[in-house]
């Protein structure tokens, strides 16, 4: 069984992330059979595809949440899917951020102890974690917003929260899945700029997985997955 | 008389007050004219032409001389021309026919395949997307609108694209029948 794409993947510069022929299904629901690609070092990379394509099990996998059923992933020189598990929640706590589409947030914290929590995960004393996800307000435009119940904002604020501290631990990379799938679109266009222009000063690397053509248009390339496998890359220089 | 033309745009530029074929050349290619500014001898023509039809009226020629040194103002007719032009609504293209289409159709009458070629299309639009939004994004406003335009008609087409791939089955039975 082989699961060699149709179009070789191209990237710009040093592999950061790789996944090489990787299933996974749920139950008796095959959801990637055979995805491979690559994710070059401070590359934005877009993944597509329509709904139930299995490219957010893709994304799982590349962070390490999945463990695939066979197959290979690759981060910065180490196998991912034999590791343990309580390494890869460490990797993944030090080395990933996260932003999702929804309820990511705890409401009953405050916006700054939520961007402060994976430093204080990290072992961060926690005036410090708080004074360090301050500096993040004002990069966000979220001025203001710090003692604010993140029960009580509005989604695109909430948004921009999750992004704080998605990035706040500097991670090598972020995943953010469909980041600005229930906003509407001017308030998904600021997301995607603040995401796109913090990412690049923290010379951070994205795994974007979107339905959405308009925020795919903020990645370097894109990868479609069709069938639980990365059909398509366009290189960057196209 | 639907969509806008050279003459049309500087009836509307002049309407908003009196100016020199200079300025209207400055203020076309700042806000029509992003992909194709106007030439010089292009705004002198066509006011030569406006003011022949009694839609411009020129006005002296300051001292200082030259081409560039006469203000022209809008005429009522310009206005009238201009103010019909306004009120009309464009119309709502319909591409009932397109390119896209018409390959699609080729492809798979001839046997070819017509995932590939949406696939290339699909990587080329999205491509012509991530121009438009770096435009965008280190553009001023009028960049943003005009992108804007140009996305979501290519975000359109994107999803007919998708759409297509996934009726590319039952559309091969209709095109060998």
């Amino acid at each position: 069984m082989s699961g060699t794409n149709a179009l070789a993947v191209v990237v710009p510069s040093r592999c950061l992330l790789e996944a090489r022929d990787v299933f996974y299904d749920f139950g008796e629901t095959p959801a990637l059979r055979g995805a491979s690609l690559s994710v070059a070092e401070g590359e934005i990379l877009a993944v597509m595809g329509p709904s139930g394509s299995g490219k957010s099990t893709l994304l799982y996998a590349l962070a390490g949440i999945l463990a695939p059923k066979h197959g290979e992933v690759d981060f910065d020189g180490q196998r991912l899917d034999t590791m343990r598990e309580e390494q890869r929640s460490r990797l993944r706590r030090e080395r990933f951020g996260f932003v999702f589409q929804f309820g990511q947030l705890v409401p009953e914290l405050t916006a700054e102890e939520n961007v402060a929590l994976p430093l204080l995960l990290g072992g961060t004393r926690r005036e410090e974690a708080l004074r360090v996800a301050r500096t993040w307000f004002e990069r966000l435009e979220l001025e203001g917003l710090e003692r604010q119940r993140a029960g009580e904002m509005s989604g695109g604020q909430a948004q921009r929260v999750a992004l704080a501290r998605g990035l706040v631990a500097h991670p090598k990379v972020l995943f953010a899945d469909e980041p600005t799938g229930s906003l509407d679109s001017l308030t998904g266009e600021l997301v995607m700029e603040l995401l796109v222009t913090t990412a690049r000063e923290e010379g951070t690397t994205v795994v974007l997985v979107t339905h959405e053509p308009r925020v795919a248009a903020y990645a370097d390339r894109e990868v479609i997955v069709r069938d639980g496998r990365a059909v398509t890359s366009a290189p960057v220089a196209g | 008389m639907a969509f806008m033309t050279v003459p049309l745009a500087l009836l509307g530029l002049l309407e908003r007050e009196p100016s020199y074929g200079y300025d209207l050349k400055r203020d076309y290619d700042a806000y029509f004219g992003r992909d194709k500014p106007l030439q010089f001898g292009q705004v002198y023509a066509t006011l030569s032409r406006l003011t022949r039809d009694g839609k411009v009226a020129p006005g002296e020629i300051e001292p200082g001389g030259g081409p560039d040194r006469k203000l022209y103002a809008i005429t009522d007719g310009g206005k009238h021309e201009f103010e019909t032009w306004l009120r009309q609504p464009i119309d709502p293209a319909p591409h009932l026919q397109t390119d896209l289409f018409v390959k699609v159709v080729f492809a798979l009458m001839l046997g070819r395949s017509a995932e590939r070629y949406l696939d290339v299309q699909r990587a080329a639009h999205l491509r012509r997307m991530r121009e438009l939004t770096a435009l965008k994004r280190k553009g001023d406003l009028v960049d943003t609108l005009l992108a804007d335009h140009g996305l979501f008609h290519l975000e359109a087409d994107l999803r007919w694209i998708d759409m297509t791939a996934a009726r590319l089955p039952a559309l091969a039975e209709v095109v060998s029948s």
